[in-house]
């Protein structure tokens, strides 16, 4: 199959005028495909028609499909068009895919989305795309039928679709191309339009590769770090090293003298205690016609700064803080965040209680493609490129920046190098307006790895106190669990409504229904680090904790984890989930991805000497994953001889994306367990790059991870997320089952090495 | 300052002998000929990605340690953000926007075949350190892949494993259709 992007005769802007003078969102607004006819299409060798936002059919049979989303490494640049192609009914191989920019509209009733949603959080792409994005290829289908239909004075209920053509019941048929331009003068549906039965996906369910494969492979692809013009000015901020730290005194004269500079200015951060919604901390931009003399530049400042009021916190400092919340004398400061049946009064019953602590630290992000933004502030209008995973907010942050409409602020959307959550922060975006604000040229701003480690929104820090009480059966008769964790909501406007434990605990998590006596309870810590959603947000901590503690209950019973799981499970049932993913949590569903991870590593039999087994399940945003793992850790030196990720995410819309999501977060998870954390000291991040936040390299990952696809045909969830959260305790497990050693301390950096 | 469009553009005349009054550093790029007269201390990348908008290079670290700006400086793998460029006067350095020849090179058809990228950011640079594995050792094994140190946080490294694999047997079936008939 061809999947070749080079540029055609159809440039970008011409489909991006095509796209812009589109009107309404996707399912009303469908009714784009007359009004573009009087548009101008100037200088097309051949002329193109389009069915709407989305599709664009050339008279030579290649169709045109635009992406709406930010890829980001998830595969929604092949997804989401795959959606669209499919209902269409085309032949993949004659697709071609544009990357469509943001689509903010200003419509009657306020500010509106031309493309739908085009953000990249909480793995929604395709759950959303599933109901519109279908739909869309399925009205462009009808549109073409029913010109077909007068064209034949056939009814088109006699007609059919294949492969690009209409098809009459005499033989005859036509290409899409030759009906396009009847089509389009056609009024859309006044209904939806019935959608495919999944028995008839021809590409829906294919393993599909990536659109643009050949431009990443041959260095083409162009990301938002590599958006560049002639006249723009490359900045690199010097930043508070503290939170709410302040500038005391700016020196740039020598900054000045380094050949290239332009220019010095300040930005300002966020007001002491205020949300972090601009800024992230105080800075001196340098502004230089490269980035090296930015960057010699900066080096260059003589700077001093106010330290702020958290100058003194530290890692030691906070766990301090964690353990004496978790002291009984502190219990009226729990939050309760459920709380089922009387877990004291099961305590006081039962046979033995079993107790155990898990820490998790801060954790950064570090998305390969550090933040990075091409803006440029005029008048009357900005433009800006990047890599970002929240076009609404990068644009909303710019038009409060810079009081331009945000109808006036044009957002091209690039690949990004990896999001993993970062970018559904734009303060490196508000940044970006605060400095050209100050400036007529278009700015870079580029952030070195130094930069992001050390200003980021950071995954909570946990420490969970976990407690379970038996019966005389052996049965779980209570189970507690009580967390100390920075709270996620701390100066966020987006959550300020929210109950202060909203994406830090999540109530409905297993093994919440399925234990009588059941509390989960947030002690919420002060700490002035930001915090932002990472990759599986609340799930890839609570996974962690629960999934260790089931394996220590486990132990403590002499029973098979694998048994205790499924004990635990007990009947195939829907039980309610609250939180993002529900409405229900799926027993059944769960059990099946746990049993198809242990199939395959061989659960029961007797490893080689020196090695362990362990296994670990998770339910995240609607996804059921489970991670077995086979392991040896001799002299402390963790390998991973196989891992093995069992995954349901509904009806799979692409396997060979849903396996590399499996993969990516299996290595994500074994990278992040044994190697990442963030500390503090003397209210500084002591990180600075990948020496000291030392990402999983090739020769510590497994050669394999092993995906086992669980296709139970039900609604798809996303994919994005879910492989990562039972990578940590699976590995943890396995570790207990090779070595005896049980790690409730993540990371496990070189624990091991000092015990073994 | 450091560029001149004299210098950003790539020049017709072959490699000129020096005279003794210019000062300026003859580079050998992807096949073409520049001439750079700035900062001689400038890392390599920069000149890649701002001079010659050769973006395929990425800056991830500045520090070396994770690859994603891995070039060829006389076939030999490198890091651009730690090589300076008086360290690249008259060798010939390629870059992922170089690497391919009339075809594709085996990584890239590779790596296209197996899928490999995610976020795509550091495949680049993987492909680079591969492509410089592959010329010393056209039949790697799974320990000799291993000592590829580029970083990938989206996880990808099975599928690099199996794509220089895969490129190592392009690479041989198009030395026996291209080594003539038997």
């Amino acid at each position: 199959m061809k999947r070749d992007n080079k540029p055609t005769n159809l440039s970008r802007r011409k489909f991006l005028v095509v796209g812009a003078a589109a009107s309404g969102a996707l399912i009303v607004g469908w009714r784009t495909a007359r009004a573009q006819q009087t548009l101008p299409y100037l200088g097309a060798r051949i002329e193109p028609q389009s069915l709407g936002l989305f599709v664009r059919i050339e008279n030579n049979g290649d169709i045109w499909i635009g992406a709406r989303g930010c890829e980001i490494g998830q595969g929604v640049k092949t997804s989401l068009p795959m959606l669209i192609a499919e209902e269409l009914d085309v032949d993949w191989s004659r697709v071609r895919v544009e990357q469509l920019p943001y689509g903010y509209v200003d419509t009657d009733k306020g500010p509106s989305d031309k493309y739908g949603d085009q953000g990249a959080g909480g793995s929604t792409s395709i759950p959303t795309a599933w109901k519109d994005l279908r739909q869309a290829g399925a009205t462009a289908r009808w549109l073409l039928l029913v010109a077909a239909s007068a064209k034949w004075n056939l009814p088109a209920g006699q007609l059919r679709t294949q492969a690009g053509h209409v098809l009459a019941p005499d033989g005859n048929k036509l290409a899409y191309g030759e009906l396009v331009e009847a089509a389009s003068k056609l009024d859309p549906p006044a209904e939806p339009q019935p959608l495919k039965n999944p028995a008839d996906f021809k590409i829906v369910g294919k393993p599909t590769l990536t659109v643009d494969a050949r431009e990443i492979v041959t260095g083409q692809t162009r990301y938002g770090i590599d958006a560049y013009r002639a006249e723009a000015l490359v900045a690199v901020v010097a930043r508070a090293p503290w939170i709410d730290g302040t500038l005391a005194s700016l020196d740039d004269a020598e900054a000045r003298k380094v050949a290239g500079v332009k220019d010095v200015v300040r930005i300002a951060g966020p007001k002491p205690g205020a949300p972090f919604d601009g800024a992230l901390a105080d800075g001196v931009a340098v502004l230089a016609t490269n980035t090296w003399a930015a960057l010699k530049g900066r080096e260059k400042l003589k700077l001093e700064w106010k330290p702020g009021p958290f100058a003194d916190e530290s890692s030691e400092s906070l766990r301090r803080q964690a353990d004496d919340l978790l002291k009984p004398a502190h219990a009226d400061k729990a939050v309760a965040v459920r709380r089922d049946g009387d877990v004291d009064k099961a305590r006081k019953a039962a046979h033995k209680t079993i107790e155990a602590r898990y820490a998790l630290p801060f954790l950064a992000h570090a998305t390969m493609e550090p933040p990075a933004a091409l803006l440029h502030v005029e008048k009357d209008k900005a433009l800006l490129i990047a890599s970002l995973q929240d076009p609404d907010g990068a644009s909303e942050v710019i038009a409060a920046i810079t009081g331009l409409a945000r109808s006036k602020i044009e957002i091209r959307l690039t690949r990004a190098g990896g999001g993993f959550g970062r970018r559904l922060k734009n303060d490196y975006i508000a940044e970006a307006a605060l400095i050209a604000k100050q400036t007529d040229k278009p700015v870079k701003l580029l952030w070195a790895r130094e930069d992001d480690l050390r200003h980021d929104f950071y995954r909570p820090f946990y420490l969970f106190h976990m407690a379970a009480s038996l019966d005389r059966k052996n049965d779980i008769a209570a189970w507690s669990a009580r967390c100390a964790a920075t709270p996620r909501n701390h100066r966020d406007v987006r959550l300020k409504d929210r109950p202060v434990w909203a994406s830090t605990l999540a109530p409905d998590d297993f093994p919440a229904g399925l234990i009588p006596n059941f509390e989960l309870s947030l002690l919420p810590l002060d700490s002035g680090q930001p915090r932002g959603w990472w990759r599986a947000p609340v799930h890839n901590a609570t996974a962690f904790a629960v999934q260790s503690f089931i394996d220590e209950i486990a132990v403590a019973l002499k029973q098979d984890p694998l048994a205790l799981r499924l004990k635990l499970l007990g009947a195939p049932r829907e039980l309610p989930y609250t939180g993002h993913g529900g409405p229900t949590f799926d027993t059944a569903r769960m059990a099946a991805v746990l049993k198809a991870a242990a199939d395959k590593i061989g659960w029961g039999r007797k490893p080689e000497a020196d090695r362990g087994l362990g296994i670990a399940s998770h339910y995240t945003f609607g996804g059921y994953a489970a991670h077995a793992f086979e392991v040896s850790a001799i002299d402390g030196n963790v390998v991973v001889h196989r891992a093995v990720c069992a995954i349901d995410v509904g009806r799979v819309v692409n396997p060979l994306g849903l396996e590399a999501q499996m993969m990516g977060g299996t290595i994500d998870g074994l990278s992040t367990a044994l190697n990442l954390g963030i500390t503090l000291k003397d209210g500084k991040v002591q990180q600075s790059n990948f020496g000291d936040y030392s990402l999983l390299r090739m020769a510590q990952a497994p050669l394999d991870v092993e995906v086992v696809i669980v296709d139970s045909g039900k609604e798809p969830s996303g994919a994005g997320e879910m492989g990562l959260p039972s990578a940590l305790p699976a590995l943890t497990n396995a570790i207990y089952a090779a070595t005896k050693v049980r790690v409730r301390e993540l990371p496990i950096g070189d624990q091991l090495r000092k015990i073994l | 300052m450091q560029t001149t469009s004299r210098t950003a553009k790539p020049s017709t005349a072959a490699p000129a002998t020096k005279a003794d009054d210019d000062k300026t550093l003859p580079l050998r790029i992807n096949g073409r000929d520049y001439r750079f007269d700035g900062d001689d201390t400038m890392p390599l990348l920069w000149y890649l990605r701002d001079t010659l908008r050769l973006t395929g290079t990425k800056f991830g670290c500045g520090i070396g340690a994770c690859g994603a700006c891995t070039v060829l400086i006389d076939g030999k793998a490198q890091r651009a953000c730690l090589t300076p460029m008086k360290a690249v006067a008259k060798r010939e350095v390629t870059t992922i926007e170089g690497l391919a020849g009339a075809e594709l090179h085996p990584l890239q058809q590779a790596w296209i075949e197996i899928d490999v990228a995610q976020c795509g950011y550091c495949q680049a640079g993987q492909i680079m350190a591969a492509a410089d594995l592959l010329k010393r050792n056209p039949n790697p094994n799974d320990e000799e892949i291993g000592k590829i140190s580029n970083l990938c946080r989206c996880g990808t490294y099975p599928r690099i494993r199996r794509a220089i694999k895969r490129a190592a047997e392009i690479a041989k079936s198009r030395a026996s259709r291209e080594g003539g008939k038997p």
